[in-house]
C-alpha cells in the first residue's frame, strides 16, 4: 500500500532498464519500497539493474516484456499482478528513433510509434485495469515535452510522445473516483544514454532529478508534472508561438 | 443492502482507496456482507475517525456499521448498556447522561463508533485512572470469518486480540459496556500553565492522581527556554453541591447540551496553516490560559471535544491531507520525550496544539496501544516537506526507547518497526491465521503492515 505520503511499498517497471526508471526505484527503495519488478527485454542490462537494486535490500525480479508485442501484455503483466498488489506502475520505456534515418524508413519509424504509442496503449490498459480491480495504485507515465508540441527535428518521436500523453491524460480521468491516480511526467532534456551524443537543450537535466519529482507528485497526487519545473512556463508560452516563428526556432 | 464503489479515506484524508461500500441494517445483511466480500476481504468500518487507513480496505469490502445503531438495553441501576456496535458515543451520551451516566472512556471526539472504540482500544483524559476502553467492555458479539457469531468476554485470547485489533478479527455487532455514574452533566475543571517541558512533567507527575481527567495542550512551536510550554486542564464531572443553588444548570443538572458551528468548506487551498499562523494560534492560546484557575465548570463537549464544534475541521489542512503522530514511551524514557520535543520544535512544524498525557497500567489487548508512559499526540499537514523521513526518524527514537506509534493514527509507519513496538505482534497474527485463515478481514493498514 502507498502510505500517507503517496510512497509505494512494490514497484513495477515497464522498461526495467531505463535510466530515469532505474533513479525513480532507487529513490522509492531508500524510501518505503521493498518489492520491484523490472520488466523489459531479456538482456544482461535487465539482470545487471536487477541486481543493483537487491543491492539496496529490495526484492527485484524480472519478466520479459516487450512493448512491441501487445498480445502477450496481458499474459506478462497479468502473472506480475498475480503475485501481490502493485502500489505503482513506472511506465518507462520508450525509445527516440533516429528522426533523419527514420523519415526515408517509414518501417523504423512505425517502430518509434509502436513503441513509444501503441505499445503503451496496450501495457497501460492492461496494468490499469489490474490497479482498477486492486482499487489503488498509481500509473506513473513517462510522457515528454517533445510531445506538447511537435518540433521539426524529432516529430516523429514527439508525435509518438503527443499521443502517449493524450493518451494517459484520458486514462487519468476515466479512472478518476476509482482509487486509481495516473500522473503525467514530461521531462526536458535528461542526460542519459537515450540522449547520448546529442546537443543539449536548455533546462537539461538528470534521471536524479526527474526521480525527485516523481516522488513530489505521489505525495501531492499530481496529474502533471514537469521537469524542471520550469518547463511548464516555458511550453506554455512555446505553445502559443505562431508556427512561421516556431518553425524558425533553434530547439 | 446498498453497494457501492466509492473512494475512502481516514479522518486525515491522505491515500484514498476505492472500496465497495455496503452498510448492513441488519445482523443477517452484516452476515451476507463478510460471506460474499470476495477475494480482497471486507472490513468493517464506524465513522472514520481513524486518522489513516485502518478502516478503508482497496478492492474490497467496506462494511458501514453506522447502519446498526440500536441501543438494546440499559441497566440504570447497574450501569451497563448493551447496544449495536455501530452506536456513537454521542449518542450514548445524549441517551446516559439523563439517566446519570457516562461512557466510560470518551476520546476527543464525540463521533465515534462502540465498534471502533473497542477496534482501536481508544483511551481517554482518564486513562491514568481508568484504562482504556475494552476494559470497561463486559461482552460483545463478534462476527467471526466463518460466518459464526461469538459472544467474546474479557480475560479470552479472542477478546484480547479483538481489543485493539483494528477490525482484523472480525466485525464487532454488539457489545456491553459498564458506565461511570454522574451526578451532572458539567465538568469541573482546573487549569494551570506549565512554562517548559520540564515543569509540565513535573506538575504531571507529582499531581495527576488527584484528577480523573487530565491532559495538557503543548505547544510544540515555542522554542528556546519556552520548549513544551503546556497549558494543563484537569478535572472531574462536578457533584451537584458544586452548581450554583437557582441556577438553570442546577435545576436541569443533567442536561446534555451541544452546538456546532457551519461545517469547514469543502475545498481550501494548501497552506491555510502556515508556521506564522498556527504560531500565532498557539501564542494566543497560551497567552489566554489562566496562570492558575481552579474549579471551573465546563460543558462536556468544551472540556473533552472541543474539536467537535467545527463539523470536517480535517478539511483546513486542504487537499493534501494531513498525519497525526502519536506515540507513547515509558516512564523512565523521558530523554527519548525531550529530545523528540525538541526536534519536533527545532523542526518548526506547523503543529496545531498537540496534546501531552501520563497514561497509566498498559491494558490487555495485544495490539492495544496504551502502556505506562508518555504519549504525544499532533497533527502535520502531510504536504509538509521532508516529513516522511523526519517521522521516520522519529520512529527510531521511540521504537529505540521502547515505545510504540499509535494504529488508529497511523499513515505512514515502516512495517519493519512493527514487530519491536508490538510484542505481541506475533500472537496477534498466529491467532488471525488460524481463526481467519483466508484473510477475509483485511484493510488498507493489515496490508501495508503485514498484520
Ligand atoms: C478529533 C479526534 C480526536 C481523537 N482523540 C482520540 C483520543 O483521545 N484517544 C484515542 O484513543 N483515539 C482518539 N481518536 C481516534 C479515534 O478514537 C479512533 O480512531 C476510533 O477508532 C474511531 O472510531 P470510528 O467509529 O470512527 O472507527 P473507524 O475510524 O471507522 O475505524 C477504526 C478501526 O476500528 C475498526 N472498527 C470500527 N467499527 C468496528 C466494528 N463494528 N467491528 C470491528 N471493528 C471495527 C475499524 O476496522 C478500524 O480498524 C481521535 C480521533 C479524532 C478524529
Ligand atoms: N532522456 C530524455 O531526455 C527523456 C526526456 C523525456 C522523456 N523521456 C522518456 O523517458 C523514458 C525513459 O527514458 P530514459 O532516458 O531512461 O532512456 P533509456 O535509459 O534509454 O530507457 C529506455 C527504455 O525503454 C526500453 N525499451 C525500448 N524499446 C522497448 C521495447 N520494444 N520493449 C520494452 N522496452 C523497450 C529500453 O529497454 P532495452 O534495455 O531493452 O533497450 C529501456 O529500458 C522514455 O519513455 C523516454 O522517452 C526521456
Amino acid at each position: 500500500m502507498k502510505d500517507a505520503f503517496g510512497l509505494p511499498q512494490s514497484l513495477l517497471v515497464l522498461g526495467g532498464t531505463s535510466e530515469i526508471a532505474l533513479a525513480t526505484a532507487r529513490r522509492l527503495i531508500a524510501r518505503r519500497t521493498r518489492t520491484v519488478w523490472l520488466a523489459g527485454r531479456p538482456s544482461p542490462g535487465l539482470d545487471e539493474a536487477a541486481g543493483q537494486l537487491r543491492g539496496l535490500g529490495a526484492d527485484v525480479r524480472t519478466v520479459a516484456f516487450d512493448a512491441l508485442d501487445p498480445a502477450a501484455h496481458e499474459d506478462a503483466l497479468g502473472k506480475v499482478f498475480a503475485e501481490g498488489d502493485i502500489d505503482m506502475v513506472l511506465l518507462a520505456f520508450g525509445t527516440l528513433g533516429d528522426q533523419a534515418h527514420d523519415e526515408r524508413d517509414p518501417n523504423a519509424a512505425v517502430r518509434v510509434a509502436q513503441t513509444n504509442y501503441t505499445g503503451a496503449v496496450s501495457a497501460g490498459l492492461v496494468c490499469a485495469g489490474a490497479l482498477q480491480t486492486q482499487g489503488h495504485g498509481s500509473l506513473v507515465v513517462l510522457s515528454s515535452v517533445a510531445g506538447e508540441r511537435a518540433r521539426r527535428a524529432n516529430f516523429i518521436y514527439g508525435s509518438s510522445k503527443a499521443g502517449l500523453d493524450a493518451f494517459a491524460q484520458g486514462l487519468g480521468d476515466a479512472l478518476h473516483g476509482t482509487g486509481v491516480h495516473v500522473m503525467v511526467v514530461r521531462p526536458g532534456f535528461v542526460r542519459t544514454r537515450m540522449t547520448a551524443g546529442l546537443p543539449e537543450a536548455p533546462l537539461a537535466t538528470t534521471p536524479e532529478a526527474v526521480a525527485a519529482a516523481v516522488e513530489l507528485g505521489l505525495r501531492r497526487r499530481a496529474e502533471t508534472v514537469w521537469v524542471p519545473g520550469a518547463l511548464r512556463m516555458v511550453m506554455s508560452a512555446l505553445r502559443h508561438l505562431p508556427r512561421g516563428v516556431f518553425r524558425r526556432l533553434p530547439v | 443492502m446498498a453497494a457501492d464503489t466509492v473512494p475512502v479515506t481516514g479522518w486525515g484524508r491522505t491515500a484514498p482507496t476505492a472500496a465497495r461500500l455496503i452498510r448492513p441494517r441488519t445482523y443477517g445483511e452484516a452476515a451476507l456482507a463478510v460471506r460474499d466480500c470476495g477475494a480482497r476481504g471486507g472490513i468493517a468500518r464506524g465513522l472514520g475517525r481513524a486518522y489513516g487507513d485502518a478502516a478503508q480496505n482497496a478492492g474490497g469490502a467496506v462494511l458501514d456499521m453506522t447502519g446498526l445503531d440500536r441501543v438494546h438495553a440499559i441497566d440504570a441501576d447497574g450501569g451497563t448498556v448493551l447496544c449495536d456496535a455501530g452506536v456513537s458515543l454521542h449518542r450514548l451520551m445524549q441517551v446516559l447522561l439523563p439517566l446519570g451516566w457516562f461512557v466510560p472512556v470518551t476520546p476527543g471526539t464525540r463521533y465515534v463508533t462502540v465498534g471502533g472504540a473497542i477496534g482501536a482500544d481508544i483511551h481517554g483524559k482518564n486513562h491514568h485512572v481508568s484504562g482504556s476502553f475494552s476494559r470497561h467492555v463486559l461482552s460483545l458479539e463478534l462476527l467471526t470469518a466463518d460466518g459464526d457469531v461469538r459472544t467474546v468476554v474479557p480475560g479470552t485470547p479472542l477478546f484480547e486480540a479483538t481489543a485493539g485489533g483494528m477490525g482484523l478479527t472480525g466485525v464487532i455487532l454488539t457489545a456491553t459496556v459498564r458506565l461511570q455514574p454522574v451526578q451532572t452533566s458539567l465538568m469541573s475543571v482546573d487549569t494551570e500553565r506549565a512554562n517548559d517541558l520540564d515543569d509540565l512533567m513535573a506538575r504531571l507527575a507529582d499531581t495527576d492522581h488527584r484528577y480523573r481527567y487530565s491532559v495538557a495542550w503543548i505547544d510544540l512551536l515555542a522554542r528556546g527556554r519556552a520548549t513544551g510550554r503546556a497549558v494543563l486542564t484537569r478535572g472531574d464531572h462536578a457533584p451537584l453541591d458544586a452548581l450554583p443553588p437557582g441556577t438553570r444548570a442546577r435545576r436541569d443538572p443533567l442536561s446534555f447540551r451541544t452546538s456546532r458551528l457551519p461545517a469547514a468548506p469543502s475545498f481550501l487551498p494548501e497552506g491555510l496553516l502556515s508556521r506564522t499562523t498556527v504560531g500565532l494560534f498557539n501564542e494566543l492560546w497560551y497567552r489566554r490560559a489562566p496562570r492558575a484557575r481552579t474549579g471551573q465548570l465546563q460543558r462536556i463537549p468544551a472540556f473533552f471535544h472541543p474539536l467537535d464544534g467545527v463539523p470536517h475541521w480535517n478539511r483546513v489542512y486542504g487537499p493534501g491531507g494531513f498525519v497525526q503522530y502519536q506515540f507513547v514511551v515509558g516512564h523512565g524514557r523521558e530523554d527519548a520525550l525531550r529530545r523528540i520535543v525538541r526536534r519536533i520544535s527545532e523542526r518548526r512544524c506547523p503543529s496545531f496544539l498537540a496534546v501531552l498525557k501520563r497514561f497509566g497500567e498498559a491494558d490487555p489487548g495485544w495490539l492495544s496501544f496504551p502502556v505506562p508512559g508518555w504519549t504525544l499526540a499532533l497533527d502535520i499537514p502531510a504536504a509538509l516537506p521532508g516529513l516522511a523521513g523526519f517521522l521516520d526518524e522519529l520512529d527510531e527514537e521511540v521504537a529505540g526507547a521502547g515505545g510504540r506509534v499509535y494504529l488508529a493514527k497511523d499513515s505512514r509507519l515502516r512495517p519493519e518497526l512493527l514487530a519491536a513496538m508490538y510484542p505481541r505482534l506475533a500472537d496477534f497474527r498466529a491467532l488471525r491465521a488460524e481463526l481467519d485463515p483466508r484473510a477475509v478481514f483485511t484493510s488498507d493498514l493489515s496490508r501495508r503492515l503485514h498484520l
